[in-house]
């Protein structure tokens, strides 16, 4: 027998898939670039040296003077800072949900907006704002409790009616979109049977990034911790789902136990998302997906850069929606389904090749 | 002895369907025992009931132990299913290295020595340089080791096939099983296979278990088990029996339609 030493592969010693310091520092680079252009580019175009004096100022214990006016402190600050970290944590959540709905479930298109995750958490908050539950302030508000019961309901939906129905692909994402259709239009008859919050729903229905303040962010960051301190624990267990519950299974996993965790965690984070900035599409699509035919399709790295390049990614989208049509404002998901929709018949062309 | 593999008096039922009745099965240390069977039999149920994949009435024991926790038995029990899932995008490194699980839990990394284990494997089965490749870009020969390796990798004592050889040409079938005679020789393991092919069931095994009906019909040597009786009898088939040196060989023969009728 020949010396493993000696086997001739890349390498001498067999290696898993996982992070490599030079894909994280991708991501991380990614992500910082997205922030620097965030905090920006804008109406009032700010120094980039400036920004981060002014940010340095703010930390405790320093006094820097950055030369900004307080006006245009003021914009870094309490404007745009807030609305980048917003950005930043609802695509990281939207992204790595929908790297992990792509495990557990093995689809590649299974995402918050397809699984009829998204609509379901849409119901639950506008049953919730209508009916004055909530405010929309505080971590426990009904809001995004409503929004996590509506996402709840309809990903159990989609994945018994999916099963139904087979178990391939196919039969999942159109559970999925019969699922979202139908809630979308218990959606809309709550909102034509409470009139007087049209405005502010409807606002919401297209997606915003929009922040007053810090209480975005402070609503979503504990939902955004556990969803992803529960998913990347489980990064190795959903590699192993990777080859069917059946095989998992006699590797001595119980991939049903699993696949509820990591979905409920995962629906969690979603609907947070959603019962903050409203329904944004395709980000759980496209961000996965690139991370895999850059990086390889292991969820060791998959899950985390999918965190990283998914808030860089919506961070960008918010600056693409926010001076695009300037002073105007373009919902950001417009954005998101302008870059979505043609990725998404790429993602069924190469699906059926090797990345996924 | 005692033996490797000790199956008594197991029952599964399957959505109210009585699949396996009063099965008794033993496997001593490095044997290997083949199941053969009609279809609907019951032989995949009974290596999913060894896996522990399905609830069952009556005792398996599988080298001492009777635990039906799945990492426990996944550490004594290594799996080959007839249709393996390929992920795609996987590399066979991550993909042999999947063997491991059963010993490093659900939430550790690999350690050292799971890597050094998965990288002699790859060795043994000649797929030393294709760590870095994707299971799916390998040929239908090449991904059947890779799925052996990562059964492999288990270091388990008893190796599970089922239908090891279907979607292989005539070749390659003789290759996995030269393979697993070889390995079982080297790692001392003990090997329970389905089979479809009769003569190569006699070949490879060193004794035959016919499952019929959900139960053991026969066992026994290849030469006693695969009798023109008995071949009638579970498969309605008619076959001649020509002895070789190396075992029984089963030729069908043309007169199987004037005769089927009798055929339960």
């Amino acid at each position: 027998m020949s010396d493993p030493q000696h086997s001739g592969g890349p390498g001498t010693v067999l290696q898993a898939s996982g992070l490599r310091p030079r894909s994280l520092m991708a991501g991380l680079a990614a992500a910082a670039v997205a922030v620097v252009a965030g905090l920006t580019i804008g109406p009032v175009d700010i120094a980039a040296h400036r920004v981060a004096l002014q940010l340095l100022d703010g930390l405790p214990g320093l006094t820097i003077d950055s030369g900004l006016s307080d006006a245009h402190a003021a914009i870094v600050e309490q404007i745009r800072l807030p609305r980048v970290v917003l950005g930043l944590l609802v695509g990281a959540t939207l992204s790595v949900s929908g790297a992990t709905y792509q495990g557990a479930f093995r689809n590649p298109l299974a995402d918050p907006y397809l699984l009829g995750i998204a609509a379901g958490a849409g119901l639950g908050a506008t049953i919730a704002i209508t009916s004055n539950l909530g405010d929309g302030a505080g971590v426990f508000d009904a809001v995004p409790l409503a929004a996590f019961a509506g996402a709840l309901i309809s990903v159990t939906v989609s994945y018994v009616a999916g099963h139904l129905g087979g178990r391939s692909t196919a039969s999942l994402i159109l559970a999925g979109i019969a699922v979202a259709s139908f809630l979308t239009a218990c959606q809309t008859y709550v909102l034509q049977a409470n009139s007087d919050a049209f405005r502010q729903i409807f606002a919401w229905i297209l997606g915003r990034i929009a922040t007053s303040g810090w209480s975005e962010p402070a609503l979503m960051l504990p939902y955004f911790v556990v969803t992803v301190v529960v998913v990347l624990r489980y990064r190795r267990a959903l590699d192993v789902l990777a080859v069917g519950d059946e095989e998992a299974a006699a590797l001595g996993l119980e991939p049903r136990r699993i696949r509820l965790i990591v979905v409920l965690a995962a629906s969690l984070g979603a609907a947070a998302a959603v019962s903050v900035s409203g329904l944004i599409g395709f980000v759980g699509i496209i961000v996965p997906h690139t991370v895999r035919l850059a990086f390889g399709s292991s969820n060791r790295l998959v899950l985390p850069l999918s965190i990283l390049f998914g808030g860089a990614f919506m961070v960008l989208a918010d600056l693409a929606a926010r001076t695009a049509l300037s002073p105007a404002e373009l919902p950001i998901g417009v954005v998101t389904a302008f870059l979505g929709a043609p990725f998404f018949v790429l993602v069924l062309r190469t699906s059926r090749r090797e990345i996924w | 002895m005692t033996p490797a593999v000790r199956v008594q008096d197991l029952d599964v039922t399957l959505d109210g369907t009585h699949v396996l009745r009063g099965v008794d099965l033993a496997a001593s240390k490095g044997e290997w025992v083949n199941i053969i069977g009609p279809n609907g039999a019951g032989k995949t149920t009974l290596l999913r009931a060894l896996l522990g994949l399905v609830a069952f009435d009556g005792e398996i024991v599988i080298d001492g132990l009777s635990d039906r926790r799945r990492s426990a038995r996944a550490r004594k029990v290594a799996y080959v299913p007839q249709t393996p899932v390929i992920p795609p995008g996987m590399l066979v490194a991550d993909y042999v290295l999947l063997g491991r699980t059963p010993h490093r839990g659900v939430f550790a990394a690999e350690t050292a020595n799971d890597r050094r284990i998965a990288a002699e494997v790859l060795v043994r089965l000649d797929l030393g340089g294709f760590g870095e490749r994707t299971v799916q870009s390998l040929s239908g020969g090449e991904r059947q080791r890779a799925v052996m390796g990562r059964a492999l990798a288990q270091q388990a004592d008893v190796l599970l096939l089922d239908e090891p050889t279907t979607a292989l040409d005539l070749g390659h079938q003789q290759d996995v099983l030269e393979l697993v005679d070889a390995l079982r020789r080297e790692r001392g393991l003990t090997v329970i296979a389905t089979l479809h092919d009769l003569t190569l069931a006699a070949r490879y095994g060193d004794r035959i278990a016919i499952l019929a009906r959900g139960r053991v019909a026969e066992t026994g040597p290849p030469a006693e088990v695969l009798t023109v009786q008995n071949i009638a009898e579970h498969f309605g088939a008619n076959v001649r029996i020509v002895d070789d040196p190396e075992g029984p060989v089963i030729v069908p023969t043309a007169a199987a339609s004037a005769q089927n009728g009798d055929q339960p």
